[in-house]
């Protein structure tokens, strides 16, 4: 673990002078939103697919909880390897709005053909049937009553990772549970929670999922080439505002502290800081915003099933974040973008195979190996990810 | 068991096994000869004729007698016209038959399917023939036969057996066979015998009895009939009453007066819409506007304006219906008239539930202890190189995994199961305790004072791991099948079984549990094991090279996994992400049982095993939900007792 002693600066400066790097990040997000809008096919000159859009879209709420995943780990310390169940939970909490809201509209148009108007529990009755027939059943489960509220679900987006995140981060801070064991923990409840979601009779559709979801309610009509930039644009202002919020929580205070609760939690808490207290916050609340981050991306996906939250998922997370750099936010967003888009380029089939004669070398066979082996160079040789290497070009003060 | 399958089974025991001396006197005229007494019954025989065959064939006992019968069951026997003889056939190619002496056994001649009728017994004809195998074998003079055959009525009782098996009974000496008989007698008298006090005492015999043929015998006496009438009718076997707003819901009792056509039956929401869908004129229906109907209450308005007029059938309204069900009774009655027998079968069934409840609870506790076994093998690894070394193995599952694809390679080069097997378990061992120290070597030594990136780095071997599994042995599972030996299972009774395989994986348990106890207390590098966890430093001036014993500590820590691996492999499928699925509940069973103790992780694999297979009671037929329940368990059980099961403490404890 690095140690930089960070030295408190002598008068309270701004943000922006102090982080010359949120500039240049909102700079180059925007610049990259207008390009990918101007050579999109729903509002330019169709230079990038559709298809391409979405997976830039995705990309950048990747990198959304990506830099939430550094605030927890690179800068409190917090190993956690559950962040991606969050990320699951707010995909999960959206999807059940899209999926009810669409079958509604589907429902209610083919029943309207009939000579007498159909009532509710007539219409409620024929959606469950229809989104639940795939698990045997045909009633709506509970958590499904508000479904069709935009509102009612868009709050659960948020509270749902929050309060768990609140509720487990609880539980395991104020027991003192640290470091590995921390990370096992977290993983565990990573595990429950997918099990969980895995079973039929949970009322999210077992290992079925929830399907359709690049279909918006209510702009059913609207071809997709316009709605993945619109969900571009989503994607883009939710990462450069998480990514605002972000850099003013770690520059000022209560950033040195957090800092100081990764260096060395006991000395802090002998300071007189209330240290579970910090954690706690930080935990919970990076935890919304990877609910956020995945109430964006799995409209663009189309699908989610509990296979997204395994714990595999939340390592490869930290593989990310590992590979990009801790400790720094942009690092975050360079190891998330970067990995992600090489692993769907190469295991696409985007890649061309390499033939050497005695092997034939096919990357959707040999990326994993690569990326795990890649992985623990970076850990073993560059602590500092590919961050790090602004370091040589910008000398620090 | 299906019939023809079930003649085959008797008509094997019967070939092999014919005697040279029956029971009753054998005479020895030729079958053939006997046959012809009775020719045309045979070629064409019906179910009202088949009955004087049988008692021929029976009385004369002609050698080979049964074997003739179950052929001839089977539709194996075939007539020659010109003659009228009868033959055995084997079946050469383009419908040539060989013809075969049914006395002699020698081939007769080569003729085709068409110079031979082929004599067919339709389904009533075969069930005759089969009772009477059934009397024969029940007679035979061995044992094991009579055995079988007393099984074979067990499996399908009919009230026809009771006289033979009564018989049957009467002449049996074998004590043994004689108690069996007499058992399935009283499954046999129990329900289907003429006098209520026979089958009485015949239910009474079947109290405490567990099996699931007693059980079951029982279960069917007391099947029960939902009934509705104004009174109990008289001679009626009432199980229970049934009180309407009770037990009965209103709706399901008045639709069950429905059901038995004594009230009109009352429309349902989707009768009520297709009624108004059928009246609506002019935009209305009954005068309310149709954009109107889409609530319950003004489609139910509009139905009985519907109704006042007379056009549909009426909906009764809340007061008729209660009314209605007033007048009648609702009960369950025994299909079975005799109160005297359910009540004793009744009486039977619950005297056998302790016993039940006792035995299943056996059965549970062998799953849990089998399921235990398996997570402390896969977890006894980590319990070193977690346990007492501190490292994080997050690559511990791949080396579970390595050792199931090494067993996997050694049993495709060995084709001799127990051989392959006994070869496997060195062979994993020796595969990964040469990974474990090329990763301790390679990655692990650089990174011993930052634990959190020993995790990453091995997340990292792990990945890279599994995909060359896969890009080696492909994504398909691999078997890796156990000896002969180890297939069976071990039953105490039809309630609490084991197989073989598990008891096996309890025994390795052990034996890795007490070899790990021997290595570490007993031996040197168990001492300098101990020595270098505790104090490095301290261990290095004592002149311990602290670097060997890490690298061996590991790997074997490792090597154990692999040997794990090959017994995990046994029981469960061979894939690149077999290692992943134990990982957690690995890392659960040492963090849950204390870190550092090898009885610690024994506890932690105990209480998981426990507590996966308690839920799993509760909730049966449900793994995930069982697993969910189980890490949620052990996320609290980690907020009370953070250090696990077997704290360690004072300097041992490391903190």
């Amino acid at each position: 673990m690095s140690r930089t002693p960070t030295a408190a600066p002598a008068k309270r400066r701004r943000l922006l002078q102090d982080n010359p790097s949120v500039l240049w990040f909102v700079g180059l997000l925007g610049l990259f939103t207008l390009g990918v809008t101007v050579l999109s096919e729903g509002f330019g000159i169709g230079l990038i697919s559709t298809n391409l859009v979405k997976i830039l879209g995705m990309t950048l709420c990747l990198c959304l909880i990506a830099i939430a995943m550094d605030v927890v780990w690179g800068y409190c310390g917090i190993l956690s390897l559950g962040h991606f169940a969050f990320f699951g939970l707010g995909g999960y909490a959206i999807g059940m709005w899209l999926m009810y809201a669409r079958t509604e509209i589907v429902i209610r148009q083919s029943l309207a053909g009939g000579t007498i108007p159909p009532t509710e529990r007539e219409v409620s009755e024929a959606v469950a049937s229809q989104i639940f027939s795939v698990v045997g059943s045909n009633e709506l489960p509970l958590i499904w009553t508000f479904a069709g509220s935009l509102t009612f679900q868009l709050a659960m987006v948020v509270l749902v990772p929050g309060l768990l995140a609140l509720i487990f981060g609880w539980l395991a801070f104020r027991s003192r549970v640290t470091g590995v064991y921390l990370s096992i923990l977290t993983q565990a409840m990573t595990l429950a929670l997918s099990l969980y979601l895995f079973q039929n009779d949970t009322g999210l559709r077992g290992n079925n999922g929830l399907s359709g979801l690049q279909n918006i309610p209510g702009a059913l009509h609207v071809p997709q080439a316009i709605i993945s930039v619109w969900f571009f644009w989503a994607s883009a202002f939710a990462l450069g505002a998480g990514y605002l919020l972000f850099a003013w929580v770690v520059s000022g205070k209560f950033g040195s502290v957090i800092r100081a609760i990764r260096d060395n939690e006991a000395r802090v808490r002998f300071l007189g800081y209330n240290v579970e207290g910090y954690k706690l916050f930080v935990f919970t609340l990076t935890a919304v915003v990877s609910g956020i981050a995945g109430a964006l991306y799995y409209p663009q996906a189309g699908i989610i099933n509990p296979a997204e939250i395994a714990p595999i998922a939340s390592i490869y997370l930290a593989v990310w974040v590992a590979i990009g750099g801790r400790g720094r936010l942009y690092g975050a967003v360079i190891g998330a973008a970067l990995v992600s888009l090489l692993s769907s380029w190469l295991t696409g089939g985007g890649a061309p195979n390499i033939d050497l004669g005695f092997y034939r070398i096919i990357w959707t066979d040999w990326w994993l190996v690569m990326l795990g082996l890649g992985f623990v160079l970076v850990t073993l040789f560059f602590p500092k990810g590919i961050g790090g290497l602004f370091d040589y070009l910008v000398r620090k003060p | 068991m299906p019939r023809p399958a079930l003649i085959a089974t008797l008509a094997l025991c019967l070939i092999i096994l014919w005697p040279p001396t029956p029971l009753a006197a054998q005479t020895d005229t030729p079958l053939q000869d006997v046959l012809q007494t009775v020719q045309e019954q045979v070629a064409s025989p019906s179910r009202a004729q088949v009955g004087g065959v049988l008692d021929v064939l029976q009385e004369t006992d002609a050698p080979g007698t049964a074997d003739f019968l179950t052929r001839w069951a089977a539709r194996e026997v075939y007539e020659r016209p010109e003659d009228g003889l009868f033959f055995y056939a084997r079946e050469g190619e383009d419908r040539a038959l060989t013809l075969i002496d049914l006395d002699t056994g020698e081939d007769v001649a080569e003729v085709t399917t068409r110079e031979v009728n082929q004599i067919r017994v339709n389904a009533g004809v075969r069930r005759e023939i089969e009772g009477a195998l059934v009397t024969f074998e029940l007679l035979a003079p061995d044992r094991a036969r009579r055995l079988a055959a007393v099984r074979t009525i067990a499996r399908s009782p009919e009230a026809d057996h009771i006289p033979v098996l009564e018989s049957a009974l009467a002449e049996e000496e074998d004590g043994a066979v004689a108690t069996r008989m007499a058992r399935v007698l009283d499954l046999l008298n129990a329900r289907f015998a003429s006098d209520s006090a026979t089958r009485v005492a015949a239910i009474d015999g079947l109290s405490g009895d567990i099996t699931t043929e007693a059980r079951r015998a029982l279960n069917q006496i007391l099947n029960t009939e939902s009934q509705v009438a104004p009174e109990i009718p008289e001679g009626t076997n009432v199980a229970r009453i049934r009180t309407p707003g009770e037990d009965l819901d209103l709706i399901d009792a008045y639709a069950r007066l429905a059901d038995a056509g004594l009230v009109p039956p009352r429309p349902g929401r989707n009768a009520i819409r297709d009624a108004l869908r059928a009246n609506v004129s002019d935009g209305a229906v009954a005068g309310i506007p149709v954009h109107r109907l889409d609530t319950e209450e003004a489609r139910r308005e509009a139905y009985r304006l519907l109704q006042d007029d007379g056009i549909v059938p009426p909906l009764p309204t809340q007061a008729e219906m209660d009314a209605a069900v007033a007048e009648y009774v609702f009960f369950d009655a025994y299909l079975e008239p005799d109160a005297d027998v359910t009540r004793a079968a009744r009486e039977a069934l619950d005297s056998t539930r302790t016993r039940i409840g006792v035995w299943q609870f056996v059965n549970i506790s062998l799953d849990a202890l089998s399921l235990a076994s398996i997570f402390f093998l896969a977890a006894i690894g980590l319990a070193i190189t977690f346990g007492v070394m501190r490292v994080i193995n997050m690559a511990h599952g791949e080396f579970i995994m390595m050792g199931a694809y090494t067993g996997y390679v050694v049993q495709t080069m060995i084709p001799n199961y127990t051989t392959s097997l006994i070869v496997a378990l060195p062979m994993a061992f020796l595969v990964t305790f040469a990974a474990g120290v090329a990763l301790e070597r390679t990655v692990i030594r650089h990174l011993y004072t930052r634990p959190l990136e020993t995790l990453l780095a091995t997340f990292g071997i792990s990945i890279a791991l599994q995909q060359l599994a896969k890009n080696i042995f492909g994504t398909q599972a691999r078997p890796l099948t156990a000896p002969d030996w180890l297939a069976g299972s071990m039953a105490f009774n039809d309630v609490a079984s084991i197989s073989t395989i598990r008891v096996a994986i309890i025994v390795m348990a052990i034996a890795f549990l007490l070899a790990l106890l021997f290595i570490l207390n007993r031996t040197r590098l168990g001492l300098e094991v101990r020595a270098v966890t505790q104090n490095p430093g301290m261990a290095a001036s004592m002149g311990i090279n602290p670097d060997r014993i890490n690298m061996l500590t590991f790997g074997l820590g490792s090597g154990i996994a692999g040997v794990a691996g090959v017994s995990i492999g046994l029981v469960a499928q061979v894939t690149s992400e077999m290692g992943a699925n134990y990982i957690v509940q690995s890392f659960m069973t040492v963090v849950v049982g204390g870190v550092g103790s090898v009885f610690g992780t024994l506890a932690g694999a105990g209480l998981i095993g426990a507590l996966q297979k308690g839920i799993e009671w509760f909730n049966p037929g449900n793994t995930l939900a069982a697993q969910t329940f189980m890490v949620l368990f052990i996320i609290l059980f980690i907020q009370f007792r953070p250090k696990g099961i077997v704290a360690l403490k004072g300097r041992a404890a490391g903190d």
